[in-house]
């Protein structure tokens, strides 16, 4: 009876045929390591992001004259409201930090050449996606920092030359950020933008699971099936979905099941991440005034701007690259560009080998250098614009996009080590 | 690899240990979002206790009062009303209130704690209009009764202690919510002893 | 190269350190939101000498006594002054308009102060008013320059003003600034005001985040848990990559 409910499902519907495709015989490569936890670890904050914003969906009003009060309501009145909000706000930056990271790993081993190109951009449209929906949601809480952070970098539109007023103007609505803004930022950021977000994720590993997960060694698992691939007693251990040996043309080397590998390690990084995630929950909510910052504790006023505005830490790299440029509108355009050159990676990068393991030393000092500059543009991005730190920004700014221009030119007749045949 | 063979036992013992706890950490995860459904602080604010002045209350005057977003009546009967009460029994759907539509200290013929000072929340029992209070215009409804409540949207009628009539659509007595005296002039409506 | 690095980023770190800061170093107030009795008496200096002018629009009544331990009545004895309602925030009916043409300013509300501006800084803001007849209240403040509120605590703690000491100073004699001194006028002696203050601020810092107590109590037993579920979790991955180690 059940057997045969199930059979008449799956012949409408191959569901076992999917799971099996993308989770129990889809082959991972055996030699992931932390770096690769980071992808799930994002899905995850995505899920709790979505879940507990539903929630405070629920008791939160958006307008200028209720929105504070109603965040105190949910703080104060709603039972657990507190837990609820700051799972969101800490998920906020915890989802920053997961990303960042797993962009990271995507650049050390490669993952974004050939052919994981259209994978990449994906990530990329996530990444700019996810911006947009956090700024939104930041101006939703209606405390001063929401308000000046908004106006500041609304403000940014308006360097565009002809259109740049106007097209501020119609950002927000009003002649100031008002209650007009706030109700079509929270629109967007619980409506529109989540639904691009999860389309974006779902297209992700659509792409990723067509050409397959890349590995620290960079190496591909799937080989041409010509007699020249020795297999081991390994590799017959366990069998994949045909899709991926395109019916026997193609055999799978040093690869493993994900379902249960992966799964039971994913869990390891699973529990592992909700320990300092819920530390951070439960006692140290404000992140040091990172996560939520202090002038955000009252209410919005347009008569009065707080000492210092910064935006929140997961935009200071880029907003740093913006204020070095004296020049507004090229500054925009800076930290546009250092955003664009991250998506054109796979093709400035014209290196054929994939993993830093492997490649020339110029390009692992070149991803050192590229970490520490965004690094410390991110900590000059939070500090007052005094002419050291602008001149700190100009340096560490031509760093950062030295790093690419440097890749472009050695990547072309890059001296790399040879290649292990089977993963290391 | 490692040659030895699987220790199914253990693996199984593991992937059930990890399944159950688990499943208690989304079982707990699931409580906050749960919680945050029921009443919040300002709803229990809203809907607590309102304290009401009868020391002005006339013989035979009503006053309303707003308890949890419904009208809640304070009738001083007269003793003529009172009096009455014994009359429109025959013709009750439920006289001894056996039906739970009031606490116990209001399970009596005058439905009140105090025999004079009625207090009943005055929604029609029916389908929700607020019944007009007639002191002296009800034998026009019923026959030989001077005072009741008459409901204006479907006719259904109420004796002087919110007791329904026969042959009306409203189904059962009027409502008496919980309440105290605190002192000869004040009544606490929506708390009484047994709740404190 | 690496080490120009190095120091610029300690640089960096250091002055972010300062960044931002008030002329003068601020006091470490003795925080503890598990002393009730210090909480309800910065309920009670607060009701007495703050809630005038400011409110704590977003703080009911009812949470506070809930929170600090107090019985509604003895509560509306004794901290409910105008006939509010126990479920009630905590407002006063000063007039807005009123309020900000005699100050300049609305006076800001409090519930959220102590996350605003920090513990440690409205620790040190109220026990640095000294005495200053050029301002319109005749104080000023060393934490908040020019500041446009009255000193409200001055019959606590007496007539305050700047003491001066004169000290050599890189082998000059300089007029030092070495902190506030009182005439005695007031009713509490200098330890008992500190203290007075720092049970306002408690106060303040409880009020900023009522659910703090709560969230670290839950918060060690989601801790245990998850660690549990940590070491299975890892238990169970070793068992199946035995498969591929």
């Amino acid at each position: 009876m059940f057997k045969n409910l199930m059979s008449w499902i799956e012949y409408r519907l191959p569901f076992t045929d999917k799971m099996n495709l993308h989770v129990m015989q889809y082959p991972a490569p055996k030699n992931f390591n932390f770096w690769y936890f980071f992808g799930s670890l994002a899905m995850l904050v995505l899920v709790n992001q979505i879940v507990t914003g539903i929630w405070l969906t629920m008791s939160y009003e958006p307008s200028a004259e209720g929105a504070f009060a109603s965040i105190e309501y949910i703080m104060r009145d709603v039972e657990y409201g507190w837990l609820l909000r700051y799972m969101h706000s800490t998920g906020a930056s915890a989802f920053f930090v997961v990303v960042y990271l797993h962009m990271l790993r995507g650049m050390m081993y490669g993952s974004y050449q050939k052919p994981r190109e259209l994978l990449w951009i994906f990530g990329m449209l996530i990444f700019l996606v996810l911006m947009a929906e956090a700024f939104m949601g930041y101006m939703l809480p209606w405390g001063q920092m929401s308000f000046w952070g908004a106006q500041v970098i609304i403000s940014i539109f308006g360097v565009i030359p002809f259109i740049g007023d106007d097209l501020t103007l119609w950002i927000r609505g009003d002649y100031v950020i008002s209650g007009a803004t706030l109700n079509r930022f929270f629109a967007l950021h619980v409506i529109a933008l989540p639904l691009v977000l999860v389309i974006l994720v779902f297209l992700h590993i659509m792409a990723l699971h067509e050409v397959g997960s890349n590995n620290p060694d960079g190496i591909d698992i799937k080989r041409d099936n010509d007699g020249s691939v020795e297999l081991t007693e390994a590799d017959k251990k366990f069998t994949f979905h045909q899709y991926f040996t395109r019916g026997g043309k193609k055999v799978i080397v040093d690869a493993i099941p994900f379902h249960p590998y992966y799964t039971v390690k994913d869990l390891v990084g699973v529990a592992g991440f909700l320990l300092v995630f819920a530390f951070v929950i439960f006692f140290v909510p404000e992140g040091g005034g990172f996560f939520l910052e202090p002038p955000n504790f009252e209410i919005a006023n347009p008569m009065k701007t707080p000492d210092h505005i910064a935006p929140v830490w997961y935009f200071t790299p880029f907003y740093a690259i913006l204020r070095a440029i004296p020049d507004p509108l090229l500054g925009a355009i800076a930290m546009f560009a250092a955003i664009i050159a991250l998506a054109l990676l796979p093709w400035i990068d014209r290196g054929k080998v994939r993993s830093v393991r492997y490649r020339c030393e110029l390009h692992r000092w070149n991803l050192v250098m590229f970490c520490i500059s965004f690094v410390v543009l991110g900590v000059l991005g939070v500090l007052p614009a005094t002419p050291t730190y602008a001149l700190l920004s100009q340096i560490f700014s031509f760093t950062y996009f030295a790093f690419f221009g440097l890749l472009w030119l050695y990547s072309k007749n890059e001296k790399t080590k040879p290649l292990p045949v089977r993963l290391t | 690899m490692s040659n030895a063979p699987v220790d199914h036992g253990r693996r199984r013992f593991l992937t059930i240990a990890t399944s159950v706890v688990g499943g208690v950490g989304a079982i707990g995860a699931a409580v906050p979002f749960i919680a945050s459904w029921n009443p919040s602080e300002r709803a229990k604010q809203a809907g607590a206790a309102v304290s009401a002045d009868i020391s002005k209350l006339e013989d035979g005057q009503l006053i309303r009062v707003e308890w949890r977003g419904r009208p809640v009546w304070i009738v001083k009967r007269t003793e003529e009303m009172l009096a009455q009460l014994a009359d429109t029994e025959n013709r009750l759907r439920d006289p001894g209130s056996e039906e739970p539509q009031q606490p116990g200290y209001a399970q009596n013929r005058h439905r009140s704690i105090k025999p004079e000072i009625f207090v009943a929340v005055g929604i029609c029992t029916h389908l929700g209009c607020s019944p007009t209070y007639l002191p002296s215009d009800f034998a026009a409804q019923v026959e030989g009764i001077r005072s009741g409540f008459f409901c204006p949207c479907h006719g259904s009628r109420f004796d002087m202690a919110g007791r329904v009539f026969q042959n009306v659509p409203a189904p059962s007595n009027l409502v008496i919510p919980p309440y105290m005296f605190i002192d000869d002039n004040t009544v606490l409506i929506g708390e009484d002893e047994g709740a404190v | 190269m690496m080490k120009k690095l190095l120091s610029a980023v300690a640089l960096l770190a250091s002055s972010l350190a300062m960044a931002a800061g008030p002329s003068i170093p601020l006091d470490k107030a003795p925080i503890d939101l598990h002393d009730k009795a210090s909480l309800q008496n910065g309920a009670k200096l607060f009701q007495n000498y703050c809630l005038g002018c400011h409110q704590m629009q977003y703080q009911r009544y009812s949470r506070t006594f809930k929170d600090l331990g107090i019985p509604d009545d003895i509560g509306m004895e004794n901290l409910m002054f105008t006939g509010e309602k126990v479920g009630d925030h905590i407002t006063n009916s000063m007039p807005a308009d009123y309020a900000a043409n005699s100050f300049g300013v609305l006076p800001p509300d409090l519930t959220n102060v102590a996350r605003v501006r920090g513990a440690d800084w409205l620790y040190t803001y109220l026990r640095t008013f000294y005495v200053d007849d050029s301002r319109p209240f005749g104080v000023n403040n060393k934490v908040f320059p020019l500041v446009g509120m009255p000193h409200v605590l001055q019959e606590l703690q007496g007539v305050p003003y700047q003491a001066y000491e004169t000290r050599l100073v890189d082998g000059e004699s300089k007029e030092v600034y070495v902190g506030i001194r009182t005439d005695g006028s007031g009713e509490l002696s200098p330890e008992e005001y500190d203290r007075a203050v720092a049970d306002l601020v408690n106060y303040m810092v409880y009020t900023g985040e009522p659910s703090k107590l709560e969230s670290h109590s839950l918060g060690i037993k989601v801790l245990i848990f998850l660690l549990i579920f940590f070491v299975l979790a890892y238990l169970l991955k070793k068992e199946y990559w035995k498969d591929v180690h």
